[in-house]
């Protein structure tokens, strides 16, 4: 039988809520890894019969009790993830039987360092580039390792099979996931950028693969019935933004809702919780560690250098969804995402000749009046 | 028919009337922009402008615009800017427009008189009218006079960017004796310095002008085109750019 939290009294009733389905998924034997990062080869954890649980945290809450360790100048995903941990609030780090890191930008790599001390943190050793001779074979040899860990971690043993079962599995959902995103290049939109952000959240916190692949097809065949019924040859004049930079689910009220009350659509976002990790589809003709390594190792995320692939696949997707101007979110602190603004701003607007806009921000209100005016004298510029 | 334009600020409220009436003036928003656009009514009414007419639309915008519900509609104090300076300097060709407001200073780009691009400073006040503000306070003067002290003055170093440093290092000049003018030097030439800063993040026209609260500021403006190594306009109506804008939207509403 696993333990509750000390605590656990004074929660409110949606996270009591949260601790007790984890609690008895764990009583029935049910195998928990923690992650953080689209860089983590999930199909190594389904294959080990586990499921991943993002641990990503998107509110402000327990972020002044992280700054009791940890300094204020931080990202807050980094501080907000850390915080849940710390306060024992967050059902998913507490009922994880390993949480994985990996050597992305510098505040988490650090960070885990210090989550180690609450959790055993196993951190991946993720190549900085994907450009020199040995990215690819280092990484197939780091997932191989990943795989050992878990094998010795719940003495069993993964087979290639299993592997290749579970890539199939994911493959299937990016399909999906794929397909319901791609409703975005509907004219006009038939869903909203919050909605979809929404969607790609929640399915990290539902566990049946196969039910969440369902719940997700079945939305997208009503969207796509609603649009051929109300909305196919209405063509809309609102503005078509895509979303890019950081994960911003905990900015997505305060900047993704904005601009769709301020009159926008945006209907593509293109960040690790939106489209970004589910474009490229794991190769099933090819060795599975190589396989992954490909994968897993494409992520357009600003920690790798040189990361031109990220521009590349903005184009793809600018002209795929049509879209009039882009908005990129960095959080505060987020040095990487930070410093690459300045060449996604030129290729924005000197290549692709669209208007560009990026916002500093963190997960307080404190900016909200700001934020609502750039994002409507932005919006003011487009009309 | 008249068409007004109403620039809420965090210190000013400015107003222009064309039309039938030909009106501007300026009064400090107080404590409460609802009041202030109370106030606003009211002298526009003794003007011979009743804001409630049907002839009569009125557009706001500036930090408290959403105050104005008289308004048939807010405009952000970008738009406005931008479309004010180019009545005021020309806006045939491309323009940079530097507005040193209150709570925030903005650079905007714009082409034949529409916004091709803008930035804001970010949520520290240095480098906006408030820092000014907080610094006259502890030399105890007067805005005016900090500006003309300035001119006389040898700029004593202020290195920090953020407020509530640069603060205490204003202190210690106190505490060491510096003359009111060598701080007050100081004090604007970090303004000046901050501001150029935020404009290298933006390419900047050929021409620049100058708009809100310091456009009437011949100093100031030598001291930021000494910095951006171009010529900055100013002009008496600078101060009116945002106000005249929100009229210009009015007229075509
Ligand atoms: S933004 Fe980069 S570091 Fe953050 S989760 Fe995505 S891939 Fe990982
Ligand atoms: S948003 Fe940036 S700083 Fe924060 S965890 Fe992701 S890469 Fe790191």
């Amino acid at each position: 039988m696993q333990k509750l939290p000390d605590n656990f009294e004074t929660y409110d009733e949606k996270r009591k809520q949260g601790f007790i389905t984890m609690k008895n998924l764990k009583d029935k034997g049910q195998r928990v890894i923690g992650t953080f990062c689209s860089f983590v080869p999930l199909e190594i954890i389904y294959a080990a019969d586990a499921i991943p649980c993002g641990l990503c945290a998107s509110s402000e809450e327990p972020i002044p009790a992280a700054e009791a360790v940890l300094p204020a100048n931080l990202c807050p995903l980094i501080k907000a993830s850390y915080g849940f941990a710390y306060t024992e609030k967050c059902p998913y780090f507490y009922f994880s039987d390993l949480i994985v890191g990996e050597t992305t930008c510098d505040g988490k790599k650090k960070m885990f360092e210090l989550l180690n001390d609450i959790k055993e943190t196993y951190v991946l050793q993720l190549p900085n580039g994907r450009d020199f001779p040995d990215a690819l074979s280092m990484w197939r040899d780091e997932i191989i390792r990943f795989k050992e860990k878990l094998e010795d971690l719940y003495k069993i043993t993964i087979t290639e099979e299993d592997i290749k079962k579970a890539i199939k599995l994911k493959n299937r959902e990016r399909d999906i996931l794929r397909e319901y995103l791609e409703l975005g290049k509907l004219d006009p939109v038939p869903l909203s950028g919050y909605e979809m952000g929404t969607l790609i959240d929640a399915s990290s916190f539902s566990f049946d693969i196969e039910e969440r692949c369902e719940t997700t097809a079945k939305r997208t065949a009503e969207v796509k019935e609603l649009w051929e019924r109300e909305f196919k040859g209405k063509k809309s004049t609102r503005p078509r933004i895509m979303v890019t930079g950081c994960p911003n689910m905990g900015v997505r009220d305060k900047i993704i809702k904005n601009l769709e009350e301020l009159g926008a659509d945006c209907v593509v976002i293109d960040t690790c919780n939106g489209i970004r990790t589910q474009l490229d589809k794991v190769r099933e003709d090819i060795d599975v560690y190589t396989a992954l390594a490909q994968k897993y190792l494409n992520v357009t995320c600003s920690v790798m250098s040189p990361n031109r692939p990220r521009f590349e696949e903005m184009g793809v997707l600018i002209d795929e969804f049509k879209v009039d101007a882009v908005v990129e979110i960095v959080l505060q602190a987020c040095h990487t995402f930070n410093i690459e603004t300045y060449n996604v701003k030129k290729y924005v607007t000197e290549e692709k000749k669209l208007p560009y806009m990026s916002l500093e921000t963190d997960y307080s209100q404190s900016d909200k009046g700001q934020i609502t005016t750039r994002l409507e004298a932005f919006l003011e510029m487009l009309m | 028919m008249n068409d007004g334009g109403i620039d809420i600020g965090s210190t000013a409220a400015k107003v222009v009337c064309r039309g039938d009436k030909d009106i501007s003036f300026v009064i400090p928003t107080g404590w409460s922009c609802k009041m202030a656009a109370g106030a606003i009514k009211n002298i526009l009414l003794k003007d011979g402008v009743d804001v409630s007419k049907e002839d009569t639309r009125v557009v706001s915008t500036g930090y408290g615009r959403e105050a104005v519900d008289y308004a048939a509609k807010t405009v952000t104090e970008i738009t406005c800017h931008a479309k004010g300076a180019a009545e005021i300097f020309g806006g045939e060709k491309a323009v940079t427009v530097i507005d040193v407001g209150g709570q925030d200073t903005k650079v905007i780009n714009l082409e034949n008189g529409i916004v091709t691009d803008f930035i804001m400073n970010d949520k520290c006040a240095a480098g906006t009218g408030k820092f000014i503000e907080i610094m006259a306070n502890r030399l105890n003067v007067e805005l005016a006079e900090m500006f003309e002290l300035a001119e006389k003055g040898d700029p004593v170093p202020i290195s920090s960017l953020c407020t509530v440093f640069a603060e205490s290092e204003v202190i210690s000049h106190i505490a060491e004796g510096r003359s009111r003018e060598d701080i007050a030097a100081g004090i604007i030439s970090s303004v000046a310095l901050k501001v150029s800063s935020l404009c290298s993040k933006q390419r900047l026209a050929d021409k620049i002008v100058l708009t809100g609260g310091l456009s009437e500021n011949e100093y100031f403006a030598r001291l930021l085109s000494d910095r951006l190594k171009k010529p900055v306009d100013i002009s008496p109506e600078g101060r009116y750019a945002g106000a005249l804008g929100a009229a210009a939207v009015a007229s075509r509403l």
